[in-house]
This record gives structure tokens, sequence and C-alpha cells, in this order.
């Protein structure tokens, strides 16, 4: 019971539940409802509404577990869903399956190339991430709104908004795409080496290149992966609204932040080393529930990044050491430091 | 071993070195100009140059306290929104009938209470900067956004007002005055004042020892975690300031203005020759840094084929060209010289090193859980 209560994951879990509750109560309607073929409800809301910041969050987790970090996801969300609408609103027949595959795999390239330009630079050039990826997000809605033309640019392809807006029996598609993708990432970072690398770059490169991993590869790899991820939340977003918002409120704003937020709820540390895909589903799903109780409560959206700014500098003292110093007790650590003198008394 | 080498290198750029992005600036910046001139015609006149001044005063002011904190290996990311908050918030302020004079210090003092807040996450908490600052960032865009959506203007007629009133210094033929504006002194004085606290104090000396390497600062005695609040805290008041000055001369305020301004302002001080890792730079560089932006805005503005949203991607790019080059600046300034930069070293640290000065090596000992490694390899030198 006690190691439950110290897991971060369990409150993270507690504040998701309770999150629900409220939505299901302040929601009026049935908890889960069916209606035009679709179901309905706060439940099935988190599903529709989570999987673009799934997305992000994923390739997020594994940037930090290098401890770097990915601040342009919002804008390359931009930028994918930009070259999608632009490239279906200038084709001649906006709703055939090749037109479609085009578009998709278009925004795809883009954002696999934005994110292997950063990783590029991060990892060849050495440049810091933070300042790399700041570059890269501030660009991304410049290229955006070149791409459109500074307009909100709309697909008109309903084929193509049927990735986010069909569904299958009732669930919606979206959610399943984002399902699928995550398994992809799980399977390729946990069922290889990649994982364990990432996570040896993160807690110290040189010793990881010295140990045999190609630290300058697996940067490379975790930025290009998160901008095609990106691309995926771009096109996801895009498609469900039927166009792309180029301005710095539109497609993707502020969702670096909520990403770095989904990561560090679900128990990966800022300072890089090792990460729980799993906890930052979590963490996603935390958001999402968080985004709607703030619509079902009526508190205004303007209000929202104020208030997920002090959830993040809450979280960042929760795992800053001098705060744990203050919750255990003198006696526990003095315990800690008489273990780890012990062995170098029997070395001696 | 060869980690602690490598450590040290990153932690030591050479001082002598950076200048080399600073005269690149000011040839840049003279290329611009000069160049401007010949193609657009009346770029180096009176009424151009003051009007540079005047437009850009507020960006002068961010890019002094963005140079306090990037010279400690820090960043500031909040500056750009907290100029939104403090100028929201003061012009409401005046429309409430608030006495004006009061409302421009506490405009001022917003600032400086969001600076506070990142420097203590910065100090006591052990937060990243970027992300302390990213989170100010969003906590003053998300206040700015509650106060209004909407643009507030100032009431005609007020004082706040008089601070862009334009004074002309030298009576030029035609139009072509050079004007003033209690705007552009104000910025001429935080730059002073930022080059005398630099350059000329224990503080200043303090902000560079610790971009140079945090850990040798604090083995010296020096306050180092002191610096690093304060840092934040110049950064913070300057952005409150630059909201004042910001919202006198446009008239109003609005949530989004302030937008990206983060990314100018680091622009202005890494083009200006100050090293994003630290320890190395001139807040006179950073001056230079902002009237190359200021002009290449003017220029983009003069041809009129450039679309607005390019500026922002030249933005980036100049200063994506500009950290490359402090790159290859710190790569090729770690072959040789050492006796140069050890001699340096000593001179910024100022007092002897202090044993009594156990703040760093306990903290290290309690993040040891988690990254044993990483840690374990720096206090080793």
């Amino acid at each position: 019971m006690k190691n439950l209560l110290k897991n971060q994951l369990f409150w993270a879990a507690m504040v998701l539940v309770v999150l629900m509750i409220i939505n299901i109560t302040e929601n009026g309607t049935a908890t889960i409802g069916y209606s035009n073929g679709r179901l309905t409800g706060p439940i099935i809301d988190l599903f529709i509404f989570s999987p673009p910041i799934l997305m992000i969050s994923i390739g997020m987790t594994l940037v930090i577990a290098t401890s770097g970090i990915d601040l342009s996801v919002g804008s390359i969300m931009a930028v994918a869903g930009a070259v999608a609408m632009q490239y279906l609103h200038g084709s001649s027949n906006p709703n055939s399956p090749a037109t479609i595959a085009i578009a998709f795999i278009l925004a795809l390239a883009v954002g696999l190339l934005c994110g292997a330009f950063s990783g590029f630079l991060v990892s060849v050039v050495k440049l810091q991430p933070f300042i790399t990826t700041l570059i890269m997000m501030l660009a991304g809605r410049g290229i955006a709104n070149m791409i459109t033309g500074g307009g909100n640019t709309e697909g008109g392809s309903s084929g193509f908004n049927k990735i986010a807006q069909g569904t299958v029996l009732g669930f919606p598609l979206r959610f399943i795409v984002a399902i699928i993708v995550l398994l992809l990432v799980a399977a390729l970072v946990r069922k290889t080496a990649l994982g364990m690398s990432v996570e040896a770059v993160g807690i110290n490169a040189d010793a990881a290149e010295m140990a045999g991993v190609r630290s300058n590869r697996i940067q490379f790899m975790v930025y290009t992966l998160s901008g095609l991820l990106a691309a995926v939340a771009g096109v996801l977003t895009v498609a469900y609204i039927g166009r792309v918002e180029v301005a710095s409120t539109g497609t993707g704003a502020g969702m670096e932040m909520d990403a770095i937020l989904a990561v560090v709820i679900g128990g990966t540390s800022l300072a890089g080393g090792k990460f729980n895909l799993g906890g930052t589903v979590l963490g996603a799903f935390v958001i999402t529930a968080l985004d709607q109780t703030v619509v079902y409560l009526g508190i205004s959206s303007a209000a929202v990044p104020a208030f997920k700014a002090i959830v993040i500098i809450g979280i960042c003292l929760l795992q800053s050491d001098r705060i744990h110093g203050w919750f255990s007790s003198p006696s526990r650590s003095r315990v800690v430091e008489k273990k780890e003198e012990t062995p170098k008394v029997v070395a001696a | 071993m060869s980690s602690v080498s490598l450590d040290k290198k990153k932690a030591r750029p050479k001082i002598a070195r950076s200048t080399y992005t600073t005269i690149a600036a000011v040839a840049l910046l003279v290329i611009l100009l000069v160049g401007g001139h010949l193609i657009y015609g009346k770029i180096l006149a009176p009424n151009t140059m003051s009007s540079l001044l005047r437009n850009y005063a507020y960006l002068l002011i961010l890019a002094v306290g963005l140079t306090f904190t990037i010279l400690t290996g820090g960043i500031d990311l909040s500056v750009g929104a907290i100029v939104a908050f403090s100028s929201v918030a003061g012009v409401m302020l005046v429309g409430a009938g608030w006495n004006t004079y009061l409302v421009m210090v506490l405009m001022v003092l917003m600032g400086t209470g969001f600076g506070l807040i990142s420097g203590v996450l910065v100090r006591y908490f052990n937060v990243q900067p970027f992300i302390a600052t990213l989170s100010t960032m969003f906590l003053a865009r998300g206040l700015a956004s509650m106060l209004s959506t909407e643009p507030v203007r100032i009431p005609d007629g007020s004082p706040m007002k008089s601070l862009s009133t334009e004074v002309i210094l030298y009576d030029g033929p035609k139009n072509m005055d050079f004007k003033i504006s209690l705007n552009v002194i104000i910025a001429i004085v935080v730059l002073i004042i930022g080059f005398i606290i630099l350059h000329r104090t224990r503080f200043g000396r303090t902000v560079y020892a610790i971009g140079g390497s945090e850990n040798s600062a604090s083995l010296m005695g020096l306050p180092t975690g002191r610096a690093k609040l304060m840092v934040y805290v110049i950064s913070g008041t300057l952005a409150g300031l630059a909201g004042l000055v910001y919202a006198s001369r446009i008239g109003n305020a609005s949530n989004v203005v302030g937008t990206g301004w983060e990314l100018d302002a680091i622009a202005a001080t890494v083009i200006g020759g100050t090293l994003l890792t630290g320890g190395a730079g001139y807040v006179l560089g950073s001056a230079v840094g902002v009237f190359v932006l200021g002009t290449l805005n003017l220029l983009i503005n003069r041809d009129g084929n450039v679309p607005a949203a390019a500026t922002t991607i030249i933005t980036g790019a100049i200063l994506l060209i500009f950290v490359l080059l402090q790159r290859a600046i710190t790569v090729s300034g770690n072959r040789g010289g050492l006796f140069k930069r050890k001699s340096r070293d000593v001179a910024a640290g100022g007092t002897p090193p202090d044993a009594s000065s156990t703040a760093l090596p306990l903290s290290e000992s309690e993040s040891a859980e988690s990254g044993s490694a990483k840690v374990s390899a720096s206090p080793a030198v």
C-alpha cells in the first residue's frame, strides 16, 4: 500500500478517474450513448480527442529520455497539416484513394524531414536541443503560413477527413489509428535494443558511446521519429476539422507544452534516462480529460494555459531533490548512507 | 577519463574567439545598412535611424535581460508573454482609474514577479531553465488571456503615452529629423546599467563565471545560487519594463502581443556574440544584434514583396547561422590555446577557492540515484 501511494502513476490514474467522474456527472447525457452510427459520451470523447496529443507525447517521451527536448512538435503538426490540406485543395479529384494516399504520405514526409533536420543539428552539429527545436518551432509556423499563403486552407476531401472522423462499429477510427501507431512504436523500442540505447544515451551519452551505443544515431533517430509522429498528429488534427489553421493560435498551438506535461505526468524524468511509454499514454489521457473538464465546468478556455503551467510547475517541484529531501524522514536517509558506506569498509 | 575531458571542453568556451561573432554581427549590420541604403535609399538618414531606435527600444531592453540569463548558460523563454501580461494588466488598471505613475511601477514589478518564479524554480528546485521559463511563459500568457482577449486601449492624454512623445534632437532638412522619446532614453540607460553591472561589478563577474563553469565558480566560493536567481529576476523585470515601453508606443495592449519575441531577443543576443553555452559575450553586442534584426525588418518592409510570415523564417535562419558560427568557433577554440583560457578563468573568478561551499556536491549526491554516471563525472574535475 505504501509503495502504491508513492507511485506517481497511481496518482496520475487517480487524477484521471476524478476528472472522468466530473466529466460524466457534468456532461448531463448518457455515459456511453449511441447516435447516428457512432458511440458518444465523455469516455468516447476521451478516445476521440486524445490521439494528437498521444502521438506527439510518445515522440516527446523518447526525445526527453535522451535528455533532449522537442519544442517544435506543435509547429510540425501545422506544417504537415498545411501540406496535406494544400495538396488536397489543389488536386482535381480530392476524394480518389490515390490523392488521399499521396496527401497522407506527403504530410508524413514533411514531418519526417523537419524532425530529421532538428535531429541532424542536435546529433551531428551538436547544437543544444532546445535552441534547435525553438528555431524550428517559430520558423515552422512561418513555413505553414507560406504553404497555405496565409489562409486556413480547407482540404475539401471527405475521404481524407474519414481518417479522423470515421468510425469502426461506432468506435472512433482516429483512436484506432493512434493505438496502432502506439503499438508499432512500443514494439520498436521495447522489442529491440533501441529503447535501452535511448535510456543509455539519456543517462550518459559519453558512457553509452564507450559501451558501443552510437549515441549520434540514437539522437538523430528520436528527433526524426518525433517529427514523424508530430506529422501523424497533424494529419489526425486537420482531418478532424477538415482544414488547417496556420495562425499562432491554430493547429498544434501550445501542443509542445501538453506533450511535455503528458510525459512528466507519466513518470519520465525531464533529466532523461528511464522512460515509461505506458505512463505517457496515461499522461496524455489526463491532459485530454482536463481539457474537457474545463469545457464541462464552463471555465474560460483562456484560463487553460495558465492552469497547465501551474500543473507543470507543481510536477517540476515534485521531481526536485529538494522536495524529496523535505518529505523523506532524516532517519531513512541516514540508513541509506550507512548502506552505501558498508561496502567501502569491506573493500578497504 | 575521457568523459571528464569532454566536460571541460564544453564548459570552457574560448572568450577571445567569441569576439568573432560580434565582429561578424557588426559587419552584417554595416552591410545591411549600406546595402539597404544603396538599394532602397534613405536608410542612412537621421529620421530612419531614429525611428529604428524608437521602434526597437523594447527589444533592446529585452535583449539586455536575455544577455544576463544566457551568460549564465540559462535561457528565458517567458519574456514575450511577460510583455503581454504586464501591458494588458497595466493598461486595464489605468482604465480602471488607478494612478498612472503607480501602475507604471507596478507593470515593471509584475515582470519582477514572473522572473522571481522562474528564478526560484531554477535556483532552489534545479528545474532546467528552459522548462522553468516555458512554464512561466504559459502562465503569463494564460493570465493575460484571462484578463482580456480583446485589445485594451490606453486612455487618450494618459501620462503613460508621454513615454513615447517624440522630441527633436537634430532638426534635419525636410522631414529628416532625429527624434527620440523617453522610451529610447530608458532603453539606452538600461543598456548602460547592464554594461556596468556585467563588466564592472562582482555580480557581473559571477554571472560570467557561472556560464564558464558553474562547478568551478561555486568551488571558488562565488555566490552562484544568488546570481542564478538574480539573472531571471533581472530578465523578468526588464520584460515588464519592455511591456510598459511597448504599450506606450503602440497605445494599446493585447494578450497576443509579444508572441515569438523571446526568439527575437535570443537571436539579438546570440548574433551579438553571447555564447548560448554561457560564459562569454557582450551586452553591447546584443545591442548590435537588435539593430541587425531591426534593420532587417526595415528592409523587408521597404521591399514590400516578402510576405509577413517569412520574417520569422528569416529571423530563425539568421539565428541558426549564428548558432552554427558559435559552434564552429567553440570547436576550433578547443584546439590549443589552453593557457590563455586558464588565466582568463582565474581572472573571472576573483576570490580564492573556498572549501566551505558545499552546496553543489551535496545536491549532486542527492541526485546521484537517478543518473549516477552522468553526475559523478563532474565533481571529479
